[in-house]
């Protein structure tokens, strides 16, 4: 089977050939080619190659063209700090007094140049890819992305007091986002990952998410033209999970902290589950301790399809070592055949 | 159920509707009763450590830990004076946000440890090692507590804790990476981890006791 094929049966609920792995490293491109965190995310090029040379080295059945979180802020002409071992983020918050949100402007993603850079990478990992190897592209959801834009006290200050500023900011969020995630697909994404931790039930009660991030998702997601998977990025979400598919997305990012084998249950024959592994523990397992924790989670979790093995948070520590990693991909290839055995 | 179990069941329930006036009714009450310190120190810190275990295994929000450790320290910043309510048979402690920017889970420790009657100097976000030895040194800090959201910040706070090692200084960290390795505290040296903010204010209450 080819990534695609394998993928896309598992996301039907079936068995493909063996357990697809998402093994979701952006950072690592910079260590392949030899350059610095900033000099790698500074280039649509740098990634192509670095995402052509990772999925290779891994056999991740996937291209993860994602650059880093804070580039939508940048897009708005925020601030990003580079860090030589660890991913940019976002700097001083550009929403300093919350009442700016009622004339808040975002950039159509056509004039925002660094948005660009990203477009620019998908399209040259398309025409690698061709039907065969799936581009995930990344999106923050209007709900989590007020983080960066205003800081998270004030924002979970408007949430409580302000509905006026919080619909405002979705509305002015949700029409950036859906038109990100459009350019995206039309660059040639097969599918976007819709990061929304905030919606997570590590942030947010149930009976919040259904006023909030529940119906922001809805709307979001139905306008844009493609498949959609939800990260919530090592966020709990069984207490949601019910909801979930309501939404219209068709993948669940789900985290360590919660059972794998309850998550699947909950999400049986309705949403593919993505994950579990914890990716800063990660940092310090032996080869024998990573095998041993994949081949765990692909008993209570991949029988039956439905199911794809990455870390729990969309994205992989730079400090994750390659034997790692690479022990990672080993034990998925041997241990992770249909039909799973036991023991 | 005695009386202080009654005040903390009601005071938790304001808090969870961010009930901001029944929240600060109920204090005032308890504080003609009793005391500002002990209103602080058992009936705020026992409602907030409550609420901080709620979130720990995962019935509440966070935004709840965060409104309802704000509601505390603005009611009790307002309603007494501070000498009332506040320890003074405490170590020198400070808090800082280590080489981040990401400052909410410092805000709520620093509130609910403020609202609880712990002093605690709030030294701000993004500081390095070189900028918070200085500063430990300056201040006389005996205990300084970090918290950080990145990992590779909270890798580099091993540095740190060699510059200090000798010193004497207490370093207590959290954060997110401390609560997906729990092994992390330790090969950063530091002297304690805590997961939350119940955790926070078991440790602060921990150190007093070794003052006295
Ligand atoms: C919500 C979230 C987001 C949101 C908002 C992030 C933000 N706050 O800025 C969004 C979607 C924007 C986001 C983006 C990113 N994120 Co994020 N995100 C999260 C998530 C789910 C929650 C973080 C959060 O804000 N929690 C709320 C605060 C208050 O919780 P807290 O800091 O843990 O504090 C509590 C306790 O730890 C404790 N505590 C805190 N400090 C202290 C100190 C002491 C002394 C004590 C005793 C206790 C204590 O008390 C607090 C209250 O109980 C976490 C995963 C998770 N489950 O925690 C990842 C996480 C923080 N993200 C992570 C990363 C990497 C990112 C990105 C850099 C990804 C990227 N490449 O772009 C970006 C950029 C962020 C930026 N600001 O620039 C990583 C960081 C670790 C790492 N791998 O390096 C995490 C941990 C995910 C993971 N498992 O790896 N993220």
């Amino acid at each position: 089977m080819t990534p695609m094929q394998r993928v896309l049966t598992a996301l039907s609920h079936k068995e493909p050939d063996r357990v697809p792995l998402f093994l979701l490293t952006t950072m690592h491109g910079a260590k392949e080619l030899g350059m610095s965190i900033k000099e790698y995310f500074s280039d649509a090029e740098n990634v192509a190659r670095g995402q052509i040379i990772l999925q290779k080295k891994y056999r991740s059945d996937c291209y993860y063209p994602f650059f880093y979180a804070p580039i939508e802020i940048e897009a708005c002409g925020g601030e990003v700090i580079y860090s030589e071992d660890g991913p940019p983020n976002s700097g001083t918050p550009f929403i300093r007094n919350p009442e700016h949100i009622l004339s808040l402007e975002l950039p159509k993603v056509n004039d925002a140049k660094v948005l660009h850079k990203v477009l620019q990478a998908i399209q040259l990992l398309k025409a690698v890819a061709k039907d065969e190897i799936p581009i995930i592209g990344v999106v923050m959801s209007p709900f989590s992305l007020p983080v960066l834009q205003m800081g998270f006290e004030k924002y979970l200050e408007i949430m409580h007091f302000r509905p006026d500023l919080f619909n405002r900011l979705m509305e002015v969020n949700q029409a950036f986002c859906i038109d990100w995630a459009n350019a995206q697909l039309q660059a040639g994404a097969t599918a976007i990952c819709y990061f929304d931790p905030v919606s997570s039930s590590s942030m947010i009660t149930r009976q919040q998410y259904l006023e909030t991030g529940f119906r922001v998702a809805k709307h979001t997601l139905a306008q844009i033209k493609g498949p959609t998977a939800t990260h919530f990025a090592s966020g709990n979400c069984l207490p949601i999970s019910d909801l979930l598919p309501q939404t219209g997305t068709a993948v669940a990012g789900v985290s360590t902290m919660e059972d794998i084998a309850g998550l699947k249950k909950a999400f049986a024959n309705k949403l593919t589950v993505l994950g579990n592994l914890n990716g800063i523990e990660m940092c310090r397992w032996t080869v024998e301790q990573t095998s041993a924790i994949v081949k765990e989670v692909v008993q209570k979790a991949a029988p039956g399809g439905g199911f794809i093995l990455a870390d729990n948070h969309g994205e992989i520590p730079f400090q994750a070592p390659d034997e790692v990693l690479l022990a990672i991909s080993e034990t998925i290839n041997r241990f992770g055949k249909y039909p799973i055995v036991n023991g | 159920m005695d009386e202080l179990d009654i005040q903390i069941n009601n005071l938790e329930r304001a808090l969870l509707l961010i009930n901001h006036q029944e929240a600060e009714d109920i204090i005032m009450k308890a504080a003609a009763a009793g005391s500002p310190a002990k209103v602080a120190s058992e009936l705020i810190a026992k409602t907030l450590q409550r609420i901080g275990e709620s979130w720990e295994n995962g019935s509440l929000a966070l935004s709840q830990v965060y409104m309802s450790s704000l509601i505390c320290e603005e009611i009790i910043d307002k309603v007494f004076p501070a000498s009332e309510y506040v320890h003074t048979d405490m170590p020198k402690i400070a808090i800082a946000v280590f080489e981040d920017h990401h400052l909410l889970g410092k805000r709520i420790v620093v509130s609910t440890l403020r609202a609880s009657g712990y002093p605690i100097i709030d030294l701000g976000g993004g500081l390095g090692t070189d900028e918070l030895v200085t500063i430990v040194q300056r201040e006389k800090i005996e205990v300084l507590l970090l918290s950080v959201l990145m990992l590779h910040s909270a890798l580099r706070i091993k540095d740190l804790t060699t510059r200090l090692a000798g010193s004497g200084v207490k370093v207590v960290v959290g954060g997110a990476p401390f609560r997906f390795d729990e092994t992390l505290w330790e090969t950063v040296g530091a002297t304690a981890c805590g997961k939350d903010t119940t955790d926070a204010l078991l440790i602060v209450k921990d150190l007093m006791k070794g003052v006295k």
